[in-house]
């Protein structure tokens, strides 16, 4: 689904992807864990379009389609979808307002017909449901007076509703307690099939208890220094990244 | 001949035009402010209160004043589309300043209100018209002047103590050139008694793209307890001049809320005045101004607290595009019996270009001790993350914007308490950001 070749991408000049590949298929739930300053979200960002990050070199393929020239809209129209680190206030634009456009936008694009209030009305009150949302939600700002847990959850409502192929999830763990993990990671679990596929990025292990990866990647001053099962989070967990470190420099010395 | 000589000349033509009516109280009115306006000049930059504001554009037509000029027919049908509709009003129709009585349907009032045309109330009852005609605003410039020394007609609004209005009333001042430049030179008359509630839509529109200019006075009095809503959305042809003067003066108890939205005119000046002569007044000042071309929109507002425990409270915002320009003065006295005044104000602006601008100013002059005031202003720009933001979710560039400028002027909109109204000036938003797009695009 996601084929990310010898990716490169500078932010205000300074290089901080130096050549990442990664092959993701439907079906999978791929996990990138990393230090601090070392890509990660950068990565998200040059995947949905973030004309902050500069593409200095190599490429991605989306569906067989370069995801790279299409501009940030037509990437999630094409199912491209990223739960943010720090979701957006919009003072102004009520939830119901920005589902209800992007829905209907994602809908054209595909041609489809737009939802009637009523199939919208439906829609909202079955996701919300699967997260335990309370359905005036709907009609507050978005993200206006959310506590950090509220936001990711909306994050995590926005993906239910909008069907996603693929998922970038941005440390959606950051700042969550553990009941709200648990809420976070059903809704990513009861969501998952074996059509979309999700790329989580963590600084943590945590979050994996409860998304179970099929592969973990570790990324490490803008390159994939180390990939395995999910054993390896908890290795991580377990020795920090430091080793990882003392086996890229000796990899490098060799 | 031109400007002052020339309204000098026209003013000779429409006395003689008058006769018979020559010596009625109106054209005492009339003639004080045409020594005014022989004594006044046109204000310049050198002027404070007009530093941003230059008129000499204005001054270079010869305007004539619509009273001697033809006035042009409308159809019902043609004026339409001029109109907000889906809710209950009565309806005022003003061609170039005049009433027309065909284009206007007033249904059944509650007794003792009236409302209809200063030239004809003044006519049958030129006693109730002389209680409060002029009383209200003083003339400060030559526009006031100009508009003053040709008072005929307008709207009149007069609520007897104890009486609400309950349906809006709906005035549309529709305001085009023909064969010559127009002068549109309505005078306004809102009048509610104590105890009494009203609320005016003033929409203020232009037919055809000639040039013309509308220079209005607006004089409003709130007595004790009563509720005003006056809710001006302006939408003259791109090419017009608009100058409006509004003056309310508020009794105890009272409140007065004004809401005044911006779209047309090529040079626009509000001043907006409220003296608060009375304890425990509330004044709210809503204004919402979108500009783009070289459009130039200038809103002065002054606040005077005169009297103890009132609150003032201010909220203007402005979306300036291409070449606009935007001028806001928020004048705020608290004179020295005024204690236990509560007064604020805020001026946000969005530049959506990086040759727009705006000159933005809060001149607070405070002599009361005990009081509660606060002023800020921010000029911006619309936030890239939250555009980002929307547009990850699917949603076009474009339409993303849109989104986020609906969104900065949706705390001034929401206040506005006519569901219909609000939708419709939601809608005139977009409109206007897409007229933008499609003049970006030639």
């Amino acid at each position: 689904m996601l084929s990310i070749k010898d990716l490169h991408a500078n932010v205000e000049g300074k290089e901080i992807l130096k050549g990442i590949n990664l092959e993701i298929k439907a079906g999978e739930v791929h996990a990138i864990m990393g230090p601090n300053g070392s890509g990660k979200s950068t990565l998200a960002n040059v995947l949905t379009g973030n004309k902050s990050y500069e593409v200095t070199g190599g490429g991605v393929l989306f569906d067989g389609k370069n995801l790279l020239e299409l501009d940030t809209e037509t990437r999630a129209r094409q199912g491209m979808f990223l739960a943010f680190q720090y979701p957006v206030e919009i003072p102004g634009i009520s939830n119901a307002t920005f589902l209800k456009t992007a829905l209907n936008e994602i809908r054209k694009y595909k041609g489809e017909a737009e939802l009637t209030p009523k199939q919208f009305l439906e829609k909202i009150k079955e996701k919300a449901k699967i997260l335990g949302l309370d359905e005036t939600l709907i009609s507050r700002y978005v993200n206006v007076g959310f506590s950090g847990g509220e936001k990711k959850r909306n994050e995590i409502f926005q993906m239910l509703m909008l069907e996603p192929k693929f998922v970038l999830l941005d440390e959606t763990d950051s700042g969550l307690d553990i009941d709200a993990l648990r809420i976070v990671s059903d809704g990513v679990n009861v969501y998952k099939n074996g059509k979309n596929a999700f790329l989580v990025i963590t600084h943590y292990q945590r979050l994996l208890n409860y998304i179970q990866p099929d592969f973990v990647h570790v990324l490490y001053k803008g390159r994939i220094i180390k990939s395995g099962g999910k054993e390896l989070a908890l290795e991580l967990e377990e020795k920090g990244y430091d080793w990882i470190k003392t086996e890229e420099v000796e990899t490098e010395n060799a | 001949m031109t400007g002052k000589e020339f309204y000098i000349e026209n003013f000779n033509t429409f006395q003689m035009k008058l006769n018979g009516q020559s010596e009625s109280f109106l054209n005492e009115i009339r003639k004080e402010a045409m020594d005014r306006l022989s004594e006044l000049e046109f204000p310049t930059n050198r002027n404070e209160e007009w530093k941003y504001t230059d008129v000499s554009p204005i001054l270079k037509h010869n305007f004539i004043p619509a009273v001697n000029t033809t006035i042009p027919e409308f159809t019902k049908e043609e004026i339409k589309k001029f109109l907000f509709h889906n809710f209950d009003y009565h309806l005022l129709v003003f061609v170039n300043g005049f009433f027309s009585s065909e284009l206007s349907i007033i249904s059944q009032l509650p007794k003792g209100v009236v409302v209809g045309s200063l030239k004809k109330i003044s006519k049958e009852d030129p006693e109730l018209i002389s209680r409060y005609v002029n009383k209200i605003s003083k003339i400060e410039n030559a526009f006031n002047a100009l508009n003053t020394a040709y008072i005929l007609d307008g709207l009149v609004v007069i609520v007897p103590d104890g009486i609400a209005v309950e349906k809006p009333i709906q005035v549309l001042y529709l305001n085009t050139s023909e064969n010559e430049l127009v002068l549109s030179l309505p005078r306004n008359l809102i009048i509610a008694g104590k105890n009494s509630q009203v609320s005016v839509i003033a929409n203020y529109s232009g037919f055809g793209d000639k040039l013309y200019f509308n220079n209005i006075t607006t004089e409003i009095f709130v007595d004790e307890y009563a509720v005003v809503d006056l809710c001006k959305v302006q939408s003259e042809n791109e090419n017009s001049y608009h100058i409006e003067k509004v003056q309310a003066q508020q009794k105890k108890n009272s409140l007065f809320n004004h809401y005044n939205v911006t779209f047309g005119g090529a040079i626009v000046r509000n001043d907006i005045n409220s003296l608060l002569d009375g304890e425990n007044t509330e004044t709210h000042y809503y204004g919402l101004y979108m500009a783009n071309g070289k459009q130039h929109v200038d809103n002065h507002t002054f606040i005077d607290h005169a009297k103890p425990n009132c609150m003032s409270n201010e909220l203007y915002k402005g979306i300036l595009d291409d070449n606009s320009r935007g001028v806001f003065n928020g004048k705020i006295i608290v004179r020295q019996d005024a204690q236990k005044t509560n007064a604020y104000q805020q001026n946000k602006t969005i530049l959506l270009s990086k040759s727009a601008t705006i000159d933005t100013k809060p001149q607070l002059e405070i002599f009361a001790d005990d009081v509660k005031c606060s002023h800020g202003a921010t000029v911006g720009h619309l936030d890239e993350i939250s555009e980002f933001y929307i547009r990850s979710r699917g949603v076009p560039q474009e339409l993303a914007k849109s989104m986020l400028i609906r969104a900065f002027a949706n705390d001034v909109i929401e206040t506005i308490k006519i569901e219909p109204l609000k939708e419709q000036i939601n809608h005139m938003i977009f409109d206007h950001l897409h007229r933008v797009e499609i003049e970006n695009e030639k």
